[in-house]
């Protein structure tokens, strides 16, 4: 399919900038291949580097001056083609040194990477090299807050002046977006600024528990991601429990809507603490915490223990990390029953995190709640509030379009995956592992497994279903979706 | 500069468009979420929802550290209110659109007691601008600069005109007048003429003359120099009764087709030397009856732009010789300019230019140094005006050896109250105003931006 949309050089300008800044983030783990004397994976990189370069430029020359304006569905488009071709360029490190020997594989892994699930297709996350574990881990981290919101930060306005919002609005998660600034650069300055202190501060603290300098930068870009990818074949089970306790903590941070920080920061206390989208969240992962911890207290030591591996589980699973300290798959069916509901829900919007997010969970219950209302006052009107603010009736279809999306999605790609014939445990925990971004899932793709055994169709089902997950559906639909493309339809 | 516009209506939106466009940090109020929607896709402003005059929406949009307030909702009373508030609360100057006939003449009473840096009335502003350009009916806009002292018109160049095929270095022997050319619309593309251009039949030209010089430049060129002595107002609006009041007061006579008798009876005792006639104004008949030839001007300010449209075709068509238009929705402006029915104003526009203008003053206070600012067709290119300070570069030597990039020009220069149409001996001195014509694209916001 040509490009027949009338913007589509302001959108080939952009996705020049973001090959050239992609090269430029590959170059920590070029330095990381030369120090640790690795020819194979230096020519992987830099191979890889050459062609984002090449890329850039000559998208750089042939398109002078973007022209024209700039609607929502550049923006859709936009994001949607800039993390498929993100990933597909960022998997060729892993692809050309030969350490993940299919590109499907690879882009799996990539792309696992960028929408921060942290599912893996290793049988042996140790035998990878450091540079490409560094890398790994570095997706995690650029994919939390969003590469475009990356860019938006640090490049100056490539079109018009309500152009970066689409952008913003595209990639970011959740069902609305409260700008926190006047200009949407300096919005997105604001957040990647919180993001850098707060994985600067959790780096900090691994080092100070005893973790090693390199595993606890892989460590922090996992958790500031929420992604999960283990640099240990026992993820986090082997790390001393102050570790993991930190880990357990900004996990759940990094799940909170940064919103909230920029809130603290100005002293706004009212509106950081009353946020009920926060107590929700942080209700759900106590209640869970407790009922779990009884659940399983007889599998460990004492309840002190049995609390430290429940609490690192539930903020892993509800804030769709994925870290692992205990294998959970081995619990009562009680305990998997409520991780396998929290991995659906997600934590807030506006965080790193993936699922369906709390507060779409908040506005689909009080909107049932006023049906249910209106149902015995027929003419009665209530608006519903969030905050004590109103919800846009137009914000609460999109929040119900988004679940039936959602559900569909789910129903197609279990669907698909059961085809290679694994256990109905394995195949919907999978897709749903994969569809929230979470990593590990229950039975074979459990914390102790991966997902190496899948067929090459599922491996791609469940790569889309990961970005769907990431992007929340919508732009990747529309990039799917033919007319899209056509100027006057 | 930390702008808060309340109000997001249509003079609203077209103050956030060109104050977003000069990179101003905007936090928009209103509480109808549609518009707000729409506006922060087409600019990139922060939006809250809420009534802009309640104390906490208020202390949200950060009033408490704005530069300036503009309240523009459609409630005088609520503008009012919202700006008072924001003085209280610390924001260092508001703007209230305030539209009410009554309240207007109390405005300088209203601005000291409340603290209101300024007031804006596009009704007002709309009457002012068709009244202007009806003083000079041979130029289809007019603008001031200077404190009124140099003027920048607008005007076409017609088939028997003295202007046709004429070469720019040949102007001064057409018409021996100090005048600049400064722009040239054709065809839809602007030029920034050089000596060499030569201009052809139906250009639009953009000329700066000393206001003084008006009458003569009209008499130079062989325009129509005829006064507007009696003028046809379709629509009895809050801008029809603004009009009409200068109008009658330079006693020209005033004629206001309206169709609502309850608004006649209104108008005929606020103004009780207008003819005050109640009927259909689209009514061929009635106009015709009512001497629509045989009247000097006519201007179209019913509430339907397309009903204006049409009826200034008719007017143009019947050979009334100055008609302007009335329209509220600019986006047609190119388009409608082009059918040649003659002037066009746009009271949204001008109140946005006005503001704009003001945060230009307050900008320069700070540190920028334009002083006024206007567009020209359609936005493509911006007559500016700078004061040269000793930090000019290139002071007291001849224009000729000044580097000046390609796209500006100088258009005139203004030295202790006297006007100078500068040639290429002209320098510029510390103290001058000057007045820059730039192309809209390379934005100046100092008068060292337009040499090399």
């Amino acid at each position: 399919m040509a490009f027949h949309i009338m913007n589509s050089k302001i959108i080939l300008r952009i996705l020049g900038n973001l090959f050239l800044i992609e090269a430029l983030l590959l170059i920590p783990s070029l330095g990381l291949a030369v120090y640790d004397n690795k020819p194979l994976v230096l020519r992987a990189i830099l191979i890889t580097m050459l062609i984002l370069a090449v890329l850039a430029v000559v998208i750089r020359i042939s398109i002078k001056k973007p022209e024209g304006t700039f609607y929502a569905r550049e923006g859709f488009l936009l994001v949607a083609l800039a993390w498929v071709l993100l990933s597909a360029f960022g998997a060729l490190p892993f692809y050309l040194s030969g350490e993940i020997p299919h590109y499907v594989d690879a882009f799996f892994e990539t792309v696992s990477g960028f929408t921060t699930t942290g599912s893996s297709i290793l049988t042996n996350v140790e035998a990878m090299s450091r540079p490409l574990l560094y890398w790994r881990s570095f997706t995690h981290w650029l994919g939390g807050m969003g590469i475009l919101v990356f860019m938006m930060a640090v490049m100056p306005n490539v079109g018009g002046s309500g152009d970066f919002f689409h952008l913003l609005r595209a990639e970011s998660p959740g069902p609305s977006i409260e700008k926190l600034t006047p200009k949407t650069q300096r919005h997105s300055m604001i957040l990647y600024s919180i993001y850098i202190v707060m994985t600067l501060l959790c780096l900090a603290l691994l080092i100070i528990g005893g973790m090693p300098l390199f595993d606890s930068i892989c460590t922090a870009f996992g958790t500031a991601g929420t992604g999960g990818f283990g640099i240990k074949a026992d993820s986090m089970a082997s790390y001393p429990p102050f570790c993991q306790g930190v880990v357990a903590v900004f996990m759940i941070l990094f799940g909170v809507n940064f919103n909230i920080y920029f809130f603290l920061l100005m002293r706004r206390w009212k509106d950081a603490f009353f946020d009920e989208e926060l107590r929700l969240y942080l209700g759900l992962i106590a209640s869970s915490v407790i009922i779990i911890t009884i659940n399983v207290s007889h599998l460990f030591k004492n309840v002190f223990e049995a609390f430290h591996h429940v609490f690192f589980s539930v903020s892993s699973v509800m804030t769709t990390t994925g870290f692992a300290t205990a294998d959970f798959n081995q619990w009562p069916e009680l305990s998997r029953a409520i991780l396998l509901i929290l991995m659906v829900f997600g934590a807030s919007a506006g965080s790193t995190a993936g699922g369906i997010k709390v507060i779409r969970l908040l506005m689909m219950a009080k909107s049932t709640g006023r049906e249910m209302q209106r149902m015995l006052h027929p003419r009665s009107v209530r608006s519903v509030r969030i905050n004590n603010r109103p919800v846009g009736e137009q914000v609460l279809r999109g929040v119900n379009v988004y679940i039936n999306c959602y559900l569909a999605i789910l129903v197609v790609s279990f669907l698909i995956v059961s085809i290679d014939g694994f256990s109905l445990e394995t195949n919907l925990s999978a897709v749903i592992a994969c569809f929230n971004n979470i990593g590990p899932g229950l039975g074979m793709v459990g914390p102790a497994g991966n997902f190496a055994a899948f067929s090459p169709l599922s491996k791609i089902v469940l790569t889309f279903d990961m970005l769907l997950g990431r992007l929340e559906i919508f732009p990747l639909i529309i990039f799917f979706n033919l007319r899209s493309w056509n100027r006057v339809t | 500069m930390n702008i808060i516009v309340v109000g997001d209506g249509k003079v609203g939106l077209a103050i956030i468009a060109q104050l977003s466009r000069e990179g101003h940090d905007l936090t928009v109020i209103d509480s109808n979420p549609n518009v707000l929607e729409n506006s922060v896709e087409q600019c990139d402003v922060m939006v809250i929802r809420g009534n802009g005059a309640s104390l906490s929406v208020l202390r949200e949009a950060g009033a408490d550290n704005a530069d300036l307030l503009i309240a523009a909702t459609s409630t005088d009373e609520v503008n009012i209110l919202t700006c008072i508030l924001a003085r209280r609360l610390g924001t260092r100057h508001t703007i209230a659109r305030v539209r009410n006939p009554e309240y207007a003449e109390q405005l300088h009473f209203l601005r000291e007691e409340l603290g209101l840096s300024m007031t804006v009335n596009p009704e007002l502003d709309a009457a002012t601008e068709a009244y202007r350009i009806l003083q000079f009916p041979s130029f289809l806009r007019r603008e001031t600069f200077a404190k009124g002292r140099v003027d920048l018109v607008e005007l076409r160049v017609g088939a028997d005109s003295s202007l046709k095929d004429i070469s720019l270095n040949q102007l001064h022997k057409a018409a021996p007048v100090k005048a600049l050319v400064c722009a040239v619309e054709r065809g839809g593309e602007v030029f920034i003429p050089g000596g060499e251009f030569t201009l052809r039949e139906w250009d639009k030209v953009y000329v700066t003359a000393a206001s003084a010089d008006l009458p003569r430049l009209i008499n130079g060129l062989g325009l129509d120099n005829h006064k507007v002595r009696s003028c046809m107002i379709i629509g009895g609006s809050r801008i029809a009764y603004y009009l009409a009041t200068m109008l009658l007061k330079s006693g020209v006579s005033v004629k206001i087709v309206e169709s609502d008798a309850a608004r006649c009876d209104e108008l005929s005792d606020l103004l009780p030397n207008a003819i005050i006639i109640h009927g259909d104004g689209n009514r061929q008949r009635l106009l015709l009856e009512e001497g629509l030839k045989e009247t000097d001007s006519l201007v179209t300010l019913t509430g339907m732009d397309e009903q204006n449209i049409f009826l200034s075709l008719y007017a143009n068509h019947e050979g009334v010789r100055k008609v302007i238009t009335k329209v509220s929705q600019n986006e047609y402006y190119n388009t409608i300019q082009e059918m040649g029915i003659g002037s066009i104003i746009c009271p949204k526009a001008l109140s946005a230019t006005r503001v704009t203008r003001y945060v230009r003053a307050m900008a320069n206070a700070i540190g920028g140094s334009v002083i006024a600012m206007t567009e020209l067709a359609d936005g493509r290119v911006e007559a500016l005006e700078f004061l040269a300070t000793n930090k000019t570069l290139h002071l007291n030597k001849p224009l000729t050896e000044a580097p000046i990039k390609p796209n500006f020009l100088i258009a005139c220069i203004i030295r202790g109250g006297k006007t100078v149409i500068p040639q290429g001996s002209d320098c510029i001195k510390e103290g001058d105003g000057v007045i820059v014509i730039a192309s809209g694209e390379l934005a100046a916001t100092d008068l060292n931006d337009i040499f090399e």
